[in-house]
């Protein structure tokens, strides 16, 4: 950690305590900031993921079997299921401060909070709806 | 004040539109092929999927997704790391966006490989 030099000869020195590493074990609210920050791993996560499926699925019918028969493995399940819950913490927090991020305006009036997040679940509902036709479709 | 562009807006615009790709299309696609495929809880049609995925327009929405998804992440994790565990090192700055990065070639490598 670098800190500011001081603004003239006769200031002090600032005083700043370095947190714990471990700073965020000490609230909950900090407990769930960082367990919301790490959902961007299982992200990442979903993308590897997806490649390797769409590869397979590329490769043939074979090797998609293999990639399902790989997927179905207990400690594949359990890393998706994990990785299930924090994509779910990262969807509903990243609702819950979208109106913080868009201000919409109707005839000159603030759209509700509670009403940006109603549209964000019904988009949420309707993506989903649509890839599980795309995907089951048949 | 430098006159250089900072480019922090932009990455917080790729970290924001990943963020919200993410919430809508990662729930139901991680349901149905990490859990319900292969668990069997449905069947799926092979030669659907592979119709599905070969269209150009699926490749292009699922390399666009990647693209914002990495930059999402490479995003939050920076600051994550940065914050969270105080390492303020540019080394991570180069692990992160340069990981998105080697995603994205890689994400292209793959779809239109396909």
């Amino acid at each position: 950690m670098t800190y500011p030099a001081p603004a003239s000869d006769f200031q002090p020195r600032w005083y700043r305590r370095r947190p714990s590493t471990f700073w965020f074990f000490e609230r909950r609210s900090y407990q769930l900031f960082v367990l919301r920050e790490l959902s961007s791993v299982f992200v990442a996560w979903f993308v590897v993921f997806l490649l390797l499926l769409v590869r397979a699925i590329g490769a043939g019918s074979g090797a998609f079997q293999e990639f399902v028969a790989w997927s179905g493995q207990p400690g594949m399940l359990a890393l998706n299921v994990v990785a299930l819950l924090f994509v779910v913490l990262h969807a509903v927090t990243w609702f819950a401060v979208a109106p913080d991020a868009m201000v919409l305006k109707v005839r000159g009036r603030r759209v509700p909070r509670q009403r940006i997040i109603a549209a964000h679940y019904a988009a949420l509902a309707v993506v989903s709806v649509f890839l599980a036709w795309l995907v089951l479709a048949a | 004040m430098s006159r250089r562009r900072a480019p922090e807006p932009f990455l917080w615009l790729l970290f924001s539109s990943g963020g919200l790709v993410a919430a809508f299309m990662i729930p139901i696609l991680l349901l149905l092929f990490g859990l319900a495929i292969p668990l069997g809880l449905v069947t799926v049609d092979y030669e659907h999927l592979r119709a599905v995925i070969l269209h150009p327009l699926t490749r292009l929405v699922l390399f666009g997704f990647c693209v914002l998804c990495l930059f999402h992440w490479a995003h939050r994790f920076r600051y994550t790391v940065y914050d969270g565990l105080q390492v303020k090192s540019r080394l991570i700055i180069v692990i992160c966006y340069g990981g998105a990065i080697i995603g994205t070639l890689l994400a292209g490598y793959v779809l239109l490989r396909l």
